[in-house]
């Protein structure tokens, strides 16, 4: 059973024939040859598969591809503009926010919503606002300083992480 | 690939509730972070699902001239949580909004498909079951209100006839004016979690005494449940530790908690005396009580 689609995705119109069974995460990956979401558990639980759908994260594992009728998806490629990375892409890279990376276009994704919220968080809120996605390398600490950065923090340790804005807490890291 | 035989979509109640009335087979999916989960775990297969997601009328958060609160059964838990109306009126509700899940799953499922799922450890129920909460229930031919404390049959199983649909959760004023109502969820972790319990309590305080006390607890027993016990006892008692105290003992004989992979019976009896009363201290303080040390 199949059905056409129209949505927006990183901008673009594209317009598909999708099978009803499938998850958005088929769609992207296996269709529309849009690799940065990755599959990781399937169930929801990991984050890994993050996009974001009219600006709110989503897990797009248990997402029907149906769904996305005309609405607005985001994927890491969008994130980028021509060539040159995002405010909160480069916060990743300074803080050593990647190591295997298969974490990060989700909260790459995640942490992006947030900065176009507008709104401030402490650092507990950003920790909860996070806590939708695993890293199995253990790499929370620097991925609090990376999301800190993308809003503007400043860290309340040693290493200057960002000046400006508000502090949001102690540092646990050396 | 999901199990899917079938997929319609309705964009009304009216269309919704024709589509139900034609083929019992179908099955309501709205979020879909139960019913496609349950599917990639194959306990649901080849089925016949009926999207209501598209009827945006479900998702209002409303108070009414007379004071009911009315919650679409299609409000996700970020909305839940965002309500101005639950933020001010039922803080419970929106702390348990908040405890579920992550972001990503809060921004998708919903608190009528939390409900209707029938698990012991839905967050929404125990504030709900606390809150004497109503549902409304519709069909082709009209609709039934059902309280939230007869919705339930047993694990799994909810008192939703199959050509029927859960529209929205109505919350009357006597429930909550001038109570104060907090939510503890207990998990191993602090996000992505079920929980290990779930204790709601809501309560009003009136010279020093309490005027009413309403204890919802989730994975205390098959469904969640009433402390009913607990809650005659506290009525016209004074407000101090001896009272609570009694009130966690008494709750434990509303609950037949079990043991699972996630804790023992007596671990979940525990959590229920000890966590009733550290709800209750905080609604206390909510409902305009003194604060007890």
């Amino acid at each position: 059973m199949h059905k056409k689609i129209t949505f927006q995705l990183n901008g673009k119109s594209v317009n598909c024939e999708v099978d009803v069974r499938q998850s958005l995460l088929d769609l992207l990956r296996s269709q529309l040859g849009f690799t940065g979401a990755k599959k990781g558990c399937g169930v929801g639980e990991c984050g890994a598969c993050t996009v974001l759908i009219d600006g709110q994260p989503i897990d797009s594992c248990i997402y029907l591809a149906v769904w996305a009728d005309g609405k607005a998806v985001r994927t890491i490629e969008g994130i980028a503009q021509n060539g040159a990375l995002s405010k909160v892409q480069q916060a990743f890279v300074d803080e050593g926010a990647v190591q295997c990376g298969f974490c990060t276009p989700g909260l790459v994704l995640t942490t992006t919503a947030l900065v176009e919220s507008g709104q401030e968080f402490t650092r507990d809120e950003l920790k909860r606002e996070l806590s939708g996605h695993l890293c199995r390398c253990t790499g929370y600490q620097n991925i609090l300083h990376a999301a800190e950065q993308s809003l503007g923090h400043k860290c309340a340790c040693k290493e200057g992480h960002q000046a400006e804005a508000p502090a949001v807490g102690e540092c646990q890291s050396k | 690939m999901y199990d899917i035989k079938n997929y319609v979509e309705a964009t009304s109640v009216a269309e919704a509730t024709a589509l139900l009335a034609q083929n019992p087979e179908l099955r309501i999916i709205a979020g879909g972070t139960d019913v496609l989960i349950k599917m990639q775990h194959g306990s649901l297969v080849a089925a016949e699902l009926l999207s209501i997601r598209s009827i945006s009328a479900l998702t209002n958060i409303t108070m009414a001239e007379d004071g009911i609160i009315r919650i679409g059964a299609l409000a996700s838990f970020t909305l839940v949580h965002q309500n101005k109306l639950v933020e001010a009126n039922l803080m419970a509700l929106r702390e348990a909004a908040l405890s579920m899940g992550g972001p990503q799953i809060r921004n998708v499922a919903t608190i009528g498909g939390n409900i209707c799922n029938g698990v012991t450890s839905a967050d929404s129920a125990p504030i709900l079951f606390a809150l004497d909460a109503v549902l409304k229930l519709e069909n082709a031919s009209g609709s039934r209100l059902v309280p939230i404390t007869e919705f339930y049959r047993g694990p799994g199983q909810v008192a939703l006839a199959p050509d029927e649909m859960l529209t929205e959760i109505q919350i009357e004023p006597a429930s909550y004016v001038g109570c104060g109502s907090h939510y503890i969820k207990f998990a191993m972790r602090n996000a992505m979690d079920i929980a290990t319990l779930g204790v709601a309590v809501v309560c009003r305080v009136k010279d020093g005494c309490f005027d009413q006390v309403r204890i919802g607890l989730g994975v205390a027993g098959p469904t969640p449940l009433r402390c009913l016990e607990a809650e005659a006892y506290a009525v016209g008692q004074p407000v101090n530790q001896a009272t609570i105290g009694q009130i966690g003992q008494l709750a434990l004989n509303s609950t037949r908690a079990r043991t699972s992979w996630r804790a023992s019976k007596e671990y979940r009896e525990h959590l229920v005396t000890e966590l009733t009363q550290r709800a209750l201290k905080v609604a206390i303080v909510r409902a305009g009580g003194a604060e007890l040390a």
